[in-house]
């Protein structure tokens, strides 16, 4: 039975996925980006007639839907096209990029849901006092401070002022790539793991934190203070079993700002990957790149959002039993 | 037992609201009306550190910064009212059209608002924002055009919800046309929760409009926003000059916090159960 849902569930997205790059796709194609001129350049001197027949390569001047069909049969044949900023197939540049990307957003994504967990079971159990009041503020702050400030800040604390750490880019520079270590890179994706974690931080903590209230003043727990089950007990055996699950499925859930967050932050810290390459692909008018990078977040956040369907589905007993029933 | 002071929970809330209001208004109206020449160029007083003349410091063409931050918050501010006022309307209409029609609205409902979920919401706005072709429009477009999913669905379910209601079915039961009962049941029911998501609307168009600017999709370079300052003072972080990024940063923040505190404590003062603690 479960596996008919999640099947169901993995087609409603797939298709849910088309649809989206459909809309990015017309998004594209309407915009005032010419692939003609990005591609030759604003002073090419190519006859019309070479450039008539480019468009009529590429299929420029046929209508949208048909394009987008194309566009999807290539993508299926692995095909994403060229990209006309780094002189690349767009699958490359995307696969290269992402690596850079997928290592900081994976960092940032653990750390800041155990952090946060964390900080939010003990602020929880310890409603209104000092701790949970500092936390609080202090999340409140950091949920309506951009992404981009605060890694802007942290760059004048720690690299400016202090010097702990560099300025940004993925490796030193002037070294040989034989020569960039694992250190090196680790050292430089201090500052940007920071800001991504601080950034998301606080929506997992303000949620456990939440969660965690309700609990405690539930009345099992009353009945379980009343049995005499110590506060270890109580959190081990009650509050972390019914915490745990709602916050590793809102944490997959989060995708979508762990995306954007991602991009800001690698604009700050000059940092190569997915993010930088979207601006970079979207100022000079990269439509193959930005195409491909839609396609890729996109498949991003539908992944999240699909685990953390299928999670709630398992873990939840009232939502397995209705589907099974 | 009834508080009969008048220093209770009820007004100390108003007063918030009112003060935080009060700020942000005049935010507003001292931008609108500033004369451009009070963050002219002065190639004289350039990179000056905050003192009691500069309260922000200067940058490098020596422009005041307080100045250009009031005047690009103020922009920022028509930017998101711009955007919440768009958005909420179309939240309306398809959160109520997607729950009083049900069946086939509603699912079409649904699936706009999934499409504009789908791709992470930095990159609808960038890919927005280029399409309507950058700069003041684009931006403006993008915010108002991506924020009203989270509002439909709180609309929707609050419409969901009264639609069984006991007093509306009596009502209907009673005769009463579908016009009444919208205007006496429906209306003043979803109506805080409208409001209030709308007020909440605003943080988040005034930080997407930063951060687009900020990529460089945004508000043209020569105009104050906050983005374009913040991408400025990243050619002058290495040397030192950290109040070009701490201040501009620090008033959207307070922004964002005063918008989000006047929805939250509106959210508490509308409520009947917690109003009146």
């Amino acid at each position: 039975m479960r596996t008919r849902n999640i099947l169901y569930e993995l087609i409603r997205m797939l298709l849910l996925l088309i649809l989206v790059s459909f809309l990015a796709f017309v998004l594209i194609a309407k915009s005032p980006i010419d692939p003609l001129v990005s591609y030759i350049g604003t002073n090419s001197t190519l006859s019309p007639e070479a450039k008539q027949e480019i468009v009529e390569h590429w299929g420029l001047n046929e209508p949208v839907f048909t394009r987008f069909f194309k566009w999807l049969v290539n993508i299926l044949h692995g095909d994403m096209g060229t990209s006309i900023t780094y002189k690349k197939a767009v699958s490359s540049v995307i696969i290269e990029r992402f690596s850079y990307s997928i290592v900081l957003m994976l960092l940032a994504w653990i750390l800041s849901g155990i952090l946060g967990f964390v900080i939010g079971v003990i602020c929880g159990i310890k409603q209104g006092g000092i701790y949970d009041r500092i936390t609080k503020l202090f999340c409140l702050m950091v949920k309506s401070a951009p992404t981009f400030w605060l890694g802007l800040m942290f760059l004048v604390i720690f690299a400016v002022s202090l010097g702990w750490f560099p300025i940004g880019m993925a490796v030193p520079m002037g070294k040989l790539k034989s020569e960039v270590t694992v250190w090196d890179r680790l050292y430089h994706l201090v500052l940007p793991v920071i800001t991504l974690t601080v950034a998301n931080i606080s929506e997992v903590v303000l949620y456990t934190r939440q969660r965690v209230v309700e609990i405690i003043g539930s009345d099992y727990i009353l009945y379980a203070r009343a049995r005499g089950e110590n506060q270890g007990q109580i959190i081990r055996r009650h509050v972390l079993r019914n915490v745990m699950l709602p916050a590793i499925t809102l944490q997959f859930a989060s995708f979508s700002e762990l995306f954007g967050g991602m991009a800001l932050a690698e604009n700050v810290f000059a940092y190569p990957g997915i993010g930088t390459a979207t601006t970079a692909a979207a100022l000079s008018g990269d439509a193959p790149l930005l195409m491909g990078i839609a396609l890729i977040s996109a498949l991003f956040v539908f992944t999240g959002n699909l685990i953390a369907n299928i999670l709630y589905g398992i873990c939840d007993p009232r939502i397995r039993e209705k589907e099974e029933s | 037992m009834r508080n009969t002071s008048l220093w209770n929970r009820r007004t100390r809330l108003t007063l918030l609201i009112v003060l935080a209001a009060t700020y942000l208004l005049a935010v507003f109206f001292w931008g609108l009306f500033i004369d451009p020449s009070e963050y002219g160029v002065h190639y004289e007083n350039k990179l000056l550190a905050p003192s009691g003349q500069h309260l922000f410091g200067t940058d490098a063409m020596g422009r005041d910064m307080f100045k250009r931050c009031i005047k690009g918050l103020s922009n920022s501010l028509v930017i998101g009212l711009l955007a919440s006022l768009v958005s909420s309307v179309v939240a309306l209409i398809m959160g109520i059209a997607s729950a009083v029609f049900g069946g086939f609205v509603d699912r079409f409902v649904n699936l706009c608002v999934d499409l504009c979920m789908g791709l992470p919401h930095l990159v609808l706005l960038i890919l927005i924002s280029c399409m309507a072709g950058r700069g003041t429009v684009g931006v403006t477009v993008a915010v108002a055009l991506t924020h009203w999913p989270s509002l439909t669905r709180i609309v929707r379910q609050e419409v969901l919800q009264l639609r069984n209601t006991q007093y509306v079915l009596a009502s209907r039961k009673m005769g009463k046309s579908y016009l009444t009962i919208a205007l006496t049941h429906m209306v003043p029911h979803v109506l805080p929760a409208y409001l209030i998501g709308l007020i909440l609307l605003f943080p988040h168009a005034i930080m997407h409009e930063a951060s687009v600017t900020f990529l460089g999709f945004g508000l043209p370079k020569e105009m104050p926003a906050i983005g374009v300052i913040l991408a400025e003072s990243m050619n002058h972080i290495t040397t030192g000059k950290w109040w070009m990024a701490l201040f501009p940063g620090l008033m959207l923040l307070l922004a964002v916090v005063l918008f989000d505190l006047i929805g939250e404590t509106l959210k508490k003062l509308w409520n009947p159960n917690s109003g009146n603690e």
